[in-house]
């Protein structure tokens, strides 16, 4: 934990009944991060959000937010925000009365009730809204309500679960730039879930990529998209052709294969992974017999037969096309590839 | 061409049954006759008034209101948490939980009576008033419970973890944001349970005493007894005091979507 930490998971366990979802979790966030956890449907993303809330007790471990623990702290005396990815508004209260919910709470009243709920609708852009019920609203518009419900707290840590993933397409990418500039006005240290990598890469500061309850990779949307450090990582955002390596070699179906010079591939490696657009085809010391081809606008995806296994490549468009049934050759050059260290 | 006059036929088979008893109590109620009779003899309202000088009535219907109200109340004190339990916690004896809740709609009423008649009021000398009181709220509960359940079932439980994050207590979450929003369904039951503890005839059969008799009971002793057309004309009463209640109830609440 460095000075900096300001929310600071500590190998925090969690558990339904008998069943573990979240393995020994490590995790610091700084002070105004934008965070995104990233990772499949059932991988852990709900049950840790819950954890922080406090809506859920680790078996194990401590969380520390702003200095102090907050692991049996309960959910209402945290200053922890939820956007709940159903939104949970209030039915019964109108959207003045959903935002002001918690400020009552806190015996807030009169003008500086209003005041602060007005400001909190103003920021989100709905304070024209204000008397309408949330049966009244669009997906959208709750989703904006429930936003302005948790920032009107000035919550210390603000997560969004699936903030996205109700919204249709172009709602989505609206929302998206909604939420950087809430972000941004607000500076609250923010952690927001999601199963899309495009989305955590277009938002985080830093993408916390989680698997089967523990966490692959930690590191921000250049780390993660172009140097993913585990098998599961390099698959997710993209990268198609993942080989074993053993002592700087491929290990394929038919033994070993000796990779063109380049950057040296020291021992801690335990894998190799290049996306199709960085498979160099045309010349190189392997070559392959293309199974299939189809157009993907700014390039052609190739599937290739080779020695080495089935190969995915892609060139830019316009080239001239390669016929099914052609060998090619193709290279995959090291100094392209994604230095795996985990390959389960 | 056959088979619209015979669904025509069958509709009007079925309101005559349906509505034909309530309109011969409505005609001999308005009877200016001295006996209870179907055509009456003659128009008046004067058996309509003597309802309201009969005082075994009177005591009666206080007893039924009684019953009625807090019966209703008493169900909905036990069956909201039953049922809130029931919907918000998997426990283990939900289905069991369910059985022993709805046992007085299945079990007939006049068992439920004689049982408490024999195994309540006689050996441990429970007053009529009581066991009246218990054996209402007994009947009322699983009609609580159920109304109050298909309401519950609408609401999802986050809002109450949002309530919590937002500084709520648990208990109070409940109070802020489950009961306003199950309000109507609570208001359904309470009219459902009403009505049911205010016609109940069965249960109440044997729980009768000197001077102690629920206003249905009342109404067949007297019969037995004086043969007017007073208890055609507090039948009548009741009647439209209960079709009142319903569509006030339809107007105000959607009931039947409760029921
Ligand atoms: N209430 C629950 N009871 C038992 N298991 C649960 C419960 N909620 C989630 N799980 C399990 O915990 C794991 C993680 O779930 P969750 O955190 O909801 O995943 P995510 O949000 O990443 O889709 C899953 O295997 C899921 O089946
Ligand atoms: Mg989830």
């Amino acid at each position: 934990m460095s000075d900096l930490t300001y929310l600071s998971l500590k190998d925090v366990t969690l558990a339904y009944g008998k069943s573990v979802a979240v393995d020994r979790l490590n995790l610091d966030i700084t002070r105004g991060e934008l965070i995104a956890l990233l990772g499949p449907s059932g991988c852990g993303k709900t049950t840790t959000m819950r954890a922080i809330t406090g809506l859920m007790r680790p078996a194990a471990g401590r969380i520390t937010l702003d200095g102090a623990d907050i692991t049996y702290l309960p959910a209402n005396k945290r200053q922890v925000g939820l956007v709940f990815q159903s939104y949970a508004l209030f039915p019964h209260l109108n959207v003045f009365e959903n935002v002001a919910f918690g400020l009552r709470l806190k015996k807030l009243g009169g003008k500086a009730l209003d005041t602060k709920v007005d400001g909190g609708l103003d920021l989100v852009g709905l304070s024209h809204l204000a008397d309408r019920k949330p049966a009244e609203l669009s997906g959208g518009q709750q989703q904006r309500v429930a936003l302005a419900r948790s920032l009107v707290m000035d919550p210390k840590v603000l997560l969004l679960d699936e903030p996205l993933s109700n919204l249709d397409a172009r709602l989505r990418l609206e929302m998206r730039t909604e939420l950087q500039r809430v972000q941004r006005e607000s500076g609250v240290t923010m952690v927001f879930v999601t199963h899309d990598q495009s989305e955590a890469l277009a938002l985080a500061d830093r993408i916390v990529v989680m698997k089967d309850g523990y966490i692959e990779q930690l590191g921000t949307p250049e780390d993660v998209y172009d140097r993913p450090s585990t098998r599961f990582v390099a698959d997710f955002v993209g990268f198609e052709n993942i080989f074993t390596t053993e002592n700087g070699k491929l290990k394929t179906a038919d033994g070993e294969v000796l990779l063109s010079p380049g950057t040296p591939i020291d021992g801690t490696v335990k894998g190799l992974a290049w996306r199709p657009s960085k498979v160099a085809l045309g010349s190189g010391p392997f070559s392959g017999i293309v199974k299939g081809s189809s157009f993907a606008g700014h390039a052609r995806e190739y599937l290739l037969d080779s020695a080495l296994g089935p190969i995915k490549a892609e060139q830019p468009v316009p080239h001239d096309a390669y016929d099914i049934g052609d060998r090619i050759a193709f290279d995959l050059a090291p100094d392209h590839a994604a230095r795996l260290t985990r390959m389960e | 061409m056959t088979g619209r006059l015979l669904s025509y036929v069958t509709l009007t088979l079925v309101l005559a049954f349906l509505l034909g008893p309530f309109l011969i109590i409505v005609a001999a109620a308005l009877s200016a006759g001295e006996t209870l009779a179907f055509p009456p003899q003659g128009l008046s309202l004067k058996w309509v008034f003597k309802v309201f000088e009969i005082e075994s009535f009177r005591n009666s219907f206080a007893l039924s209101m009684f019953l009625a109200v807090f019966g209703t109340l008493a169900a909905l004190i036990l069956g909201v948490p039953v049922a809130y339990a029931a919907s918000r916690y998997k426990l283990p004896f939900r289905e069991t939980l369910r059985t022993i809740v709805s046992a007085p709609i299945i079990v007939p009423g006049i068992i439920v009576g004689l049982a408490l008649l024999r195994y309540l009021v006689i050996p441990l000398d429970v007053g009529i008033g009581l066991a009246l009181f218990i054996a209402h709220t007994a009947l009322i509960l699983p009609y609580a419970v159920r109304v109050v359940s298909a309401s519950l079932e609408n609401l999802r439980s986050d809002i109450e973890e949002a309530a919590v994050i937002l500084g709520s207590s648990r208990a109070g979450a409940f109070f802020r944001v489950v009961l306003p929003n199950i309000r109507n369904g609570i208001l359904a039951a309470f009219i459902l349970g009403f009505v049911t503890s205010f016609n109940q005839v069965p249960v109440s059969l044997f729980l009768s005493g000197p001077g102690v008799r629920t206003l249905p009971i009342d109404m067949i002793w007297y019969m037995e007894i004086t043969y007017d057309p007073s208890v055609a004309a507090l039948a009548a009463l009741l009647a439209f005091l209960s079709i009142a209640i319903v569509f006030l109830a339809e107007r105000f609440l959607g009931f039947s979507r409760y029921v």
